[in-house]
């Protein structure tokens, strides 16, 4: 029989033990919910782990198939949108945009800035919630203009000064969901364009409020071609929860372009919760939108362009080789700009956070002077040197999907296609639909 | 005066006629016929003319439209006016839902009813109904005038910013934040003043009607208010 020490403190002890359920984010957001009473509201997109583009592979070509010659032979970029209906399509030297982001929830230095690395880099820019600036329109060869639910600054004027419009049904972030601008953003300019009092909290409506449904979408388009006397590109931007039912619903409404978020789309502020658990990946949500356009005769017809969490060449090339025309990039060009950057630190922990997990980006404190309307901060940035990031970041991640698409032997990003991959999860697999790496096991559709 | 059939010709040379024009055109007045519920007809103006359109409209008749004046001698379908900056739309018979929804500027009449949501959003448009007018209209409208010669229906105002409503009859309900306020002299005058643009000067009386704005008690959001969300 053992000895038992006399001291109870003697005996081995199991090491505490943290409860995978109960993690220690999980306990400390119940902390702050029962001391605040309120969800936590924040920017960006999902956190949490998600099946993406990392889970994809390229099979680069060897004898099977043959290689193109890198910096020799040509590998073409360049994207035309909205050929469908519209006279005047656009056409972008790189299919990689920047996606929608308003002025108000960003400073006009960063939208200037989104504005002249887009043009430098051949490709377009979109307003957002709250209508078009001088500055926005100046520096933006090509800009896209958002047709939101709360219409904030929606005038016709605009309208026919775009390139082309993007009726926005939801975004990733929050499918579903409105928006709420805190009233520490709203300064005098921003509510002023938006016919709001200086200082309140603003709403943005999560429906348009002059037409329900897919048949009445057909016709508030109809009614956008005819106040453009049919000129303009005219896209529909969903978020991804059903992808192939609004894609094809969109589609038949008459859009020249969908566009198709998934959750890691980034926002300007919603629900922590919104934003964690409401919509599927990215990854999940192309096949089934390109199969939507399949059946409907219209892929590469009507344009695909997704966004939602694309940081890399590699990002584009993998959405392109699935089936989409083109990709949108904010939370990435934000980062470009100077968003979380390690050079603010002492005032990111000021703020009690750190550099890389900022997001408070509705209390209108950045550092880094991009998601704020404070003067002080925003001159901080400075929209030449920054625009200038943007298009190096531009230019990187479309030589880096040609150095891809030369591998596989594709003369033009577009013509990589979802054999050019296989998965290294099982769950890639199947929301991707190539197979499993070593394997030809699809799930879902092969057998094992 | 020029005349334009949309039974011989499309919707589209007729609007891309319409704004082709010059603020000094000559060819000031238009009539269209052959409406026959059309969507978007005469939308997208940007002169100072005048459209007269014989028959009932789609949706979205006269939307967007700035400095120029339209009449639709019948009904109007959804969204008449929608996002109006000026001029002026006046619908002869009923409107449907959404009437004038998020116009900037300009004033819409309505000589019967309107349906739902009208004036839903609203940025400053004036708009006058001499009928009733649906269910959740003026719905966060930030700015202008709604007056409603008729009655209102349910969650009238829901979450309004700052557009004054004048209802002459009764209310079904208000909506969250929308109460009903003094009406004062300057209120009257005001009223006064639309119901002067909208032909009515001396057969409404101003004093007739009840005054309805925002309790901005939601301009903050705080989680004691969530009930009324």
């Amino acid at each position: 029989m053992a000895e038992t020490p006399k001291d109870p403190r003697d005996l081995p002890r199991t090491k505490p033990r943290f409860s995978a359920t109960y993690t220690p984010d999980v306990m400390s957001e119940i902390r702050r919910a029962a001391a605040t009473g309120i969800y936590d509201i924040r920017g960006a997109g999902a956190k949490r782990p998600l099946p993406h583009f990392d889970d994809l592979l390229f099979l680069g070509a060897s004898i099977s198939r043959y290689p193109l010659e890198g910096y020799r032979e040509r590998c073409g970029t360049e994207v035309v949108l909205g050929n469908r209906f519209a006279s005047k399509p656009i056409t972008l030297k790189t299919p990689v945009t920047i996606a929608g982001m308003s002025f108000g929830s960003l400073s006009g230095q960063a939208k200037e800035a989104l504005g002249r690395g887009a043009t430098l880099a051949g490709t377009s820019t979109t307003t957002g919630d709250g209508g078009m600036t001088q500055e926005e329109r100046g520096h933006s060869q090509t800009l896209v203009y958002q047709y939101l639910p709360s219409r904030y600054g929606m005038n016709p004027d605009d309208l026919r000064r775009a390139d082309a419009i993007e009726v926005v049904i939801g975004q990733g972030a929050k499918p579903g969901g409105g928006g709420m601008l805190l009233g520490q953003k709203i300064t005098e300019r921003v509510a002023g364009m938006r016919c709001l009092p200086p200082g309140i909290d603003q709403r943005s409506a999560c429906r348009h409020p002059d037409w329900t449904g897919p048949d009445d979408l057909e016709i508030k388009i109809e009614e956008l071609r005819e106040i453009t006397d049919g000129e303009k590109p005219i896209y529909v931007k969903v978020g991804a929860s059903r992808p192939y039912y609004d894609t094809a619903l969109a589609a038949k409404s008459g859009a020249d372009v969908v566009v198709l978020d998934g959750m890691q789309g980034g926002t300007a502020a919603t629900q922590d919760v919104f934003i964690e658990h409401v919509g599927i990946p990215t990854l999940a949500a192309i096949r089934p939108a390109v199969q939507a356009l399949r059946d409907l005769g219209l892929h590469r017809k009507v344009q695909l362009v997704v966004s939602g969490g694309i940081r890399s060449g590699a990002d584009v090339a993998k959405v392109l080789a699935l089936g989409a025309d083109a990709v949108a990039i904010g939370t990435a060009a934000l980062i470009a700009l100077g968003d979380n950057d390690p050079r603010w630190e002492a005032e990111y922990q000021a703020l009690g956070t750190t550099a890389g997990a900022y997001d408070d980006w509705h209390e209108g404190n950045d550092p880094a002077g991009i998601t704020t309307q404070r003067p002080e901060l925003a001159s901080r940035l400075d929209p030449v040197l920054a625009g200038r990031r943007l298009a190096n970041y531009l230019a990187v991640m479309t030589l880096e999907a040609q150095t891809i698409a030369r591998a596989c032997g594709k003369s033009h990003l577009h013509n990589l296609e979802p054999e050019d991959l296989v998965a290294l999860t099982i769950e890639a697999a199947a929301m991707a639909g190539v197979p499993l790496a070593g394997t030809e096991w699809v799930p879902g559709k092969t057998g094992f | 005066m020029p005349n334009f059939d949309l039974n011989r010709a499309p919707l589209r040379e007729l609007n891309r006629t319409l704004h082709a024009l010059r603020p000094d055109t000559n060819e000031s007045h238009w009539t269209v016929t052959g409406p026959d519920g059309r969507h978007a007809i005469a939308a997208g103006l940007d002169a100072p003319i005048s459209v007269e359109i014989d028959g009932n409209v789609g949706y979205y008749c006269a939307g967007m439209n700035k400095h120029a004046s339209v009449v639709i001698n019948g009904n109007a379908g959804v969204g008449v006016a929608e996002n109006m900056m000026s001029g002026f739309v006046h619908v002869r018979g009923d409107a449907s839902q959404a009437a004038g929804a998020t116009a900037h500027g300009g004033l819409l009449v309505v000589d019967g009813n309107a349906g739902a949501r009208c004036g839903i959003s609203m940025k400053g448009i004036d708009i006058v109904v001499k009928g009733s007018i649906g269910h959740m209209s003026a719905f966060m409208a930030q700015a202008g005038t709604l007056t409603v010669l008729g009655d209102a229906g349910e969650a009238l105002g829901d979450s309004l910013y700052e557009a004054r409503l004048f209802v002459r009859g009764s209310v079904r309900s208000l909506g969250a934040d929308c109460i009903e306020k003094e009406m004062r002299d300057e209120h009257r005058e005001q009223l006064h003043g639309k119901l002067k643009a909208a032909g009515l000067a001396g057969e409404i009386d101003p004093s007739e009607f009840k005054r309805y704005g925002s309790a901005r008690r939601l301009y903050h959001f705080h989680v004691d208010n969530a009930g009324a969300y």
